[in-house]
């Protein structure tokens, strides 16, 4: 009975509710149950929010049997990678900075969750502040990949896509700055899809790099997809850079296949360095397209190569200003002020002692001193090393080399993918070159591990959408991911080009065995 | 100016502007509220929390922008500009940096006094940005800690930067209060420096002419000046200090980074501030959270049209439509819109544009000041100080009543008929004082012999003597008529 | 670019990060790896290339001017690290 519930998709699980066959508390259980019984292996929660779900679930019920109105998700559980606001609820973004915030506010996207009756299951652990692609950088635990449990699930959303994978939950949100949605979907074998940027609000989404960050669903299939997605987009007055474009019934539409589709495959997306199971399994999911009736075509985006270079200056730079309000004044951690103040005396006295009058003057002064000792134990050394590679390509002398050249670059691979969709309707390639690694495996290689970001940060500078699905296994019985892009605000398109791949085939019904 | 130097100063002055809300969040800007009262997760920099800008802080600024005649570019955008310090919570202030909404305006000032001549101090750039919280040392003095408020955190300012312009600390003090008058007469800010809604930063250093050719000392900039009069003394006074520190020091312009003085308004000097640390690099990138606005013509057309008639203009007016002199025009602008509205409403009633300013600059303004009144609760309307000035020119009323009669008018809130019969007093015709001034010399040979005889003064008896038969007589009608009736030649 | 430890040290000042020798020493390797991989950009023909610091390119949203209501003052300060009743704490601000 419990596996049966969570072998299902969220679509089928809502019409099981809404037909009164299912109780969103007996749903609600076996997602509990399912958590005791596996993530103490997997470490996908941090945090699970039982009693206030029961409530929701139970709410929903009452509501369901005296034939009230209900909200789109009434029912459905729902999880929360932990830098979604959620009010009185912790926030942590997986730091020690973080570690008791308590918003006083819900983000836009849990506000929209409660009003479709969402059952906001409870917090996922993530990179911390977003910052990495292993999940391996959370202040608080390690999240495992439920195929392999000695690899990663991928990150920044790891907890996201594994609890899904792991049939813990059958929805969750994650957060993609540079394919951290996309990417762990695709190393657990699930879908995940990162849409346009400003299709859905930031509001209260905690800001890692403001122009690339962007809130999207994970899920165990496109028309779950779909559905989240109708749910959680649309124009929020509190967020600037949110699109007031009307929002595409996707969960409708998403089962129509699209006539005469033209799929572009670049070129640059099978150079060297690519494992050739991965290649096999894209090649293999090209052809199920073109057996379908699309029409394959080689396209080129010849600054894709820059994406990683041009990345990793734009998101520091605007990391390094994002996370400066970290300081150890208003909110968050604080360092010991008792020991600080001996710190100083120490160093003050030491520099009497050698008479030196230069250092005594360069002295911080105890404010100063506390944002650097708060900041020094608060973050952990991937978020350090952002934030001085973000605030050095800022600084005078290196702005125009770096974040200025970094923009310009930018604008080309835009216009790349403008000029590539003047051709296709969507551009099918791999998601990552090899499938999940060995945790621990990049640990001490900052750059190999940035470089694992090759084929999924173009989209987010050039603010299009991207999807991942599953689309093989290695022998080894790994997952392989399938990343399709589609121009601006055609999410439709996207939701409805993967669906057709999804009904084609049987890669999303396979589950990880736990 | 006989020092053997030129003084060279360049001003910086935020101003608030006159929204209800903030730049980004919805916190309202009233001043004075209890510490941390009007904040939000939006302006207290919370995790998560995005800016959306105020149209109506835009539309203030664009046009005290278009009233400065600053260049207006096509785009604008938005920068933060990075620094830390516990009262700008999210470690950054979204500024303007090289993109500013205005840029290369005027302003011109002139001084009635004479202490300098007419110019015009260029406008380098007009910027909007967001304001910072407060830090309030001595409120727990004692203790080694600062209390920090957000009230004020994010709210509007527009920064005003001049060209090193200004010669005299003269001149700065002129363009200040010029400034200020400009700002009330747009209402787009209360301009309240006490409140702090205006601030002045000023940029000071000194050129001199020496044997081997001209120099300039380091530059200073001065803070903590809390009135105009504190910009004079402070300007003045580390003019002079830095002609000594150079006598001294021979350092010039360069040689020492730009340094940052504070003033002691009680001790009348500047002190060198404590840099704060790597303030240097701002690191300033555009707003990512905020998108870039353009102004249409047609928007900056509607902001021109918005201005009504400014300062200078008005000035000019009242000198060549109402002849009034320099001095009057600027005392009567300098006192606001609305006085200057019941100046020329008396002016136009009366056709008399300098008597009616007479009236207006001394008595109303002196009843204003004594009463501490608004132009609009005076109890004398234009009209009727209007009606009392015509009676003074036909001799309905006597001139020497006629202070008497206006008093009367602002006690009793009467019109000038009324407060002149109330004070008995009726005009009366030229037969009857003649008629009366006959008998007064026929009753009186002796002293009108004296008069004949040359003591002129002599007169001043009769005078008397008519007042006390009747006290609506105009005494100097009566002196001019009895020495008439003596001395019929003269 | 090479960056030298010197940068380094000065970046972290910037970045208000107190970082140990040790850590100062992985940081300036890791670095120094990292923008001698970024620095391919400066290879890129750019000429004439407009900067994009937006992923999506709109202009002007503005808000109206109406107050709303603010956070309690104990709601605000709920998060603050040290505070007093009547706003947030902190160490001494000096010079000013
Ligand atoms: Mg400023
Ligand atoms: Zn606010």
């Amino acid at each position: 009975m419990l596996m049966s519930i969570l072998q299902r998709t969220a679509c089928e699980l809502l019409r099981s509710l809404e037909a009164g066959e299912l109780l969103s508390v007996e749903l609600t259980q076996a997602c509990l149950e399912r958590i005791r019984a596996t993530d103490h292996r997997v470490q996908a929660f941090l945090r699970v929010h039982e009693a206030s779900a029961l409530e929701q679930a139970a709410a929903v019920d009452a509501r369901r049997a005296k034939q009230q109105s209900v909200g789109r998700l009434a029912g459905l559980p729902v999880a929360l990678k932990d830098l979604l606001c959620q009010r009185g609820e912790l926030t942590t973004c997986a730091s020690r900075m973080l570690a008791d915030f308590r918003p006083p506010y819900d983000a836009t996207v849990v506000a929209k969750l409660k009003a479709a009756d969402a059952v906001l299951l409870g917090r996922t652990n993530m990179d911390e502040f977003a910052m990495g692609g292993s999940t391996e950088s959370s202040a608080f635990q390690v999240t495992r990949n439920p195929w392999d449990l000695e690899r990663t699930p991928g990150g920044s959303s790891g907890g996201a896509a594994a609890c899904v994978a792991a049939g813990m939950v059958p929805l969750s949100i994650g957060t993609d700055t540079g394919g951290s949605i996309r990417q762990p979907a695709g190393l657990c074998g699930i879908v995940g899809m990162k849409p346009t940027y400003g299709r859905v609000s930031r509001y209260g989404l905690v800001a890692f790099a403001s122009s690339l960050d962007q809130i999207g669903p994970l899920a165990n299939s496109v028309e779950d997809a779909a559905l989240l997605l109708e749910v959680i987009a649309g124009h929020d007055p509190r967020d600037s850079t949110s699109l007031d474009d009307p929002v595409p019934a996707y969960s409708t539409s998403v089962n129509q296949p699209l006539n005469g589709l033209r799929i572009g495959v670049a070129k640059e997306h099978f150079a060297a360095g690519l494992d050739t199971e991965v290649e096999q399994a894209v090649r293999a999911a090209i052809q199920v397209y073109e057996s379908l009736g699309a029409k394959v075509q080689e396209i080129s985006l010849p600054h894709g190569k820059h994406g990683v270079a041009t990345y990793y200056v734009i998101a520091p730079s605007e990391a390094s200003s994002n996370l400066a309000r970290y300081d150890g004044a208003h909110y968050g951690y604080r360092t010991n002020e008792q020991e600080l103040l001996q710190e100083l005396a120490a160093e003050r006295k030491i520099l009497q002692a050698a008479g030196d009058q230069h250092g005594l003057d360069e002295l911080d002064s105890a404010l100063v001193r506390m944002y650097r000792r708060t900041r020094a134990e608060g973050f952990g050394p991937e978020v350090k090393r952002r934030i001085m590679l973000g605030t050095y390509s800022l600084s005078a002398g290196y702005y125009d080399a770096y974040y200025l050249k970094a923009l310009k670059v930018r604008r080309l691979i835009r216009q790349d993918f403008d000029r590539a969709f003047e051709q296709v309707d969507l551009i099918a390639g791999p998601i990552t070159a090899s499938p999940a690694f060995k945790l621990g495996e990049l640990a001490d290689d900052p750059l190999s591990m940035y470089l694992v970001d090759l084929y999924t940060v173009s989209a987010n500078l050039a603010g299009i959408p991207g999807l991942c699905l599953p689309c093989g296994q290695t022998h080894s019985g790994l997952p392989i991911g399938l990343q399709l892009q589609a121009p601006i605000l055609q999410e439709e398109r996207l939701l409805r080009g993967a669906r057709m791949f999804e009904q084609a085939t049987d890669w999303h019904k396979l589950r990880a065995k736990l | 100016m006989s020092e053997p130097y030129t003084i060279i100063i360049g001003l910086e002055v935020h101003v608030q502007l006159a929204t209800a809300s903030k730049l980004f969040c919805g916190c309202s800007t009233k001043f004075g509220a209890e510490p941390n009262t009007q904040t939000c997760p939006v302006c207290i920099g919370m995790p998560g929390t995005l800016p959306v800008m105020n149209c109506k802080a835009l539309r203030l600024a664009l046009k005290t922008a278009v009233a400065l005649h600053c260049e207006i570019p096509p785009d604008t955008k938005w920068d933060r500009k990075q620094y830390y310090y516990p009262d700008l919570p999210k470690g950054y202030q979204i500024s303007q940096y090289d993109l500013p909404m205005s840029s290369n305006g005027s302003l011109s000032i002139e001084d009635t006094k004479d202490r300098f001549a007419p110019t015009t101090v260029r406008i380098l750039r007009a910027h909007l940005e967001e304001d910072a919280g407060k830090s309030l040392h001595d409120e727990v003095a004692g203790k080694g800690d600062s209390l920090i408020d957000l009230n004020r955190t994010g709210t509007p300012l527009l920064e005003i930067v001049t060209e090193p312009d200004m010669r005299c600390s003269a001149e700065a003090a002129a363009f200040l209060k010029e400034l200020k008058l400009l700002l009330t007469y747009l209402a787009v800010s209360d301009c309240n420096m006490q409140e702090g809604s205006l601030r002045v930063d000023a940029n000071i250093n000194l050129h001199l002419e020496t044997p081997d050719g001209k120099v300039a000392t380091p530059i200073v900039e001065i803070k903590n000046m809390n009135s105009f009069r504190a910009v004079e003394r402070a300007l003045d006074y580390e003019a002079s200090r830095q002609y000594c520190e150079w006598q001294e020091t021979g350092r010039v312009l360069g040689q020492s980074p730009k340094q940052t003085r504070g003033w002691d308004d009680e001790a009348g000097v500047t002190r060198a501030q404590r840099g704060k640390e790597e303030s240097s690099d701002y690191r300033y990138f555009p707003d990512p959270d905020l998108v870039p606005v353009s102004f249409s013509p047609a928007e900056i057309a509607t902001a021109q049209a918005s201005l009504g008639e400014l300062p200078a203009a008005l000035r000019a007016r009242l000198k060549s439509e109402y002849n009034l002199p320099a001095y009057d025009a600027d005392v009567l602008v300098n006192q606001g819109r609305p006085v200057v509205e019941y100046f020329l409403a008396v002016a136009d009633a009366c056709q008399d544009g300098k008597a009616a300013s007479n009236w207006v600059t001394q008595d109303v303004l002196r009843v204003l000041k004594e009463r501490k009144l608004a132009i609009e609760q005076l109890p004398i309307s234009s009209a009727s100080l209007a009606e009392l000035m015509t009676h003074v020119k036909s001799g309905k009323l006597p001139g020497s009543r006629a202070r008497e009669v206006f008093q009367a008018m602002v006690e009793t809130a009467v019109d000038v008929n009324q407060a002149m019969k109330a004070l008995g007093i009726e005009s009366v015709d030229e037969s009857e004082l003649v008629s009366l001034c006959r008998q007064i010399v026929a009753a009186n040979p002796k002293i009108a012999a004296d008069v004949l005889s040359g003591k002129q003064q002599a007169v001043g008896a009769l005078v008397g003597q008519a007042k006390q038969s009747n006290p609506n007589v105009d005494p100097n009608r009566i002196r001019e008529i009895c020495l008439k009736l003596i001395m019929p030649e003269s | 670019m090479a960056i030298s430890r010197q940068d380094v040290e000065k970046v972290a000042i910037l970045s208000r990060l107190q970082l140990s020798n040790e850590e100062l020493a992985t940081m300036s390797q890791q670095l120094a790896q990292i923008i001698g991989y970024v620095d391919h950009l400066a290879q890129v023909d750019t000429e004439g290339v407009e900067p994009m610091a937006h992923a999506i390119e709109r202009s002007n949203i503005l808000r109206d001017d109406c107050p709303q209501e603010s956070l309690s003052r104990e709601e605000a300060l709920a998060n603050a690290p040290h505070h007093n009743s009547l706003g947030y704490l902190v160490p001494a601000v000096l010079g000013e």
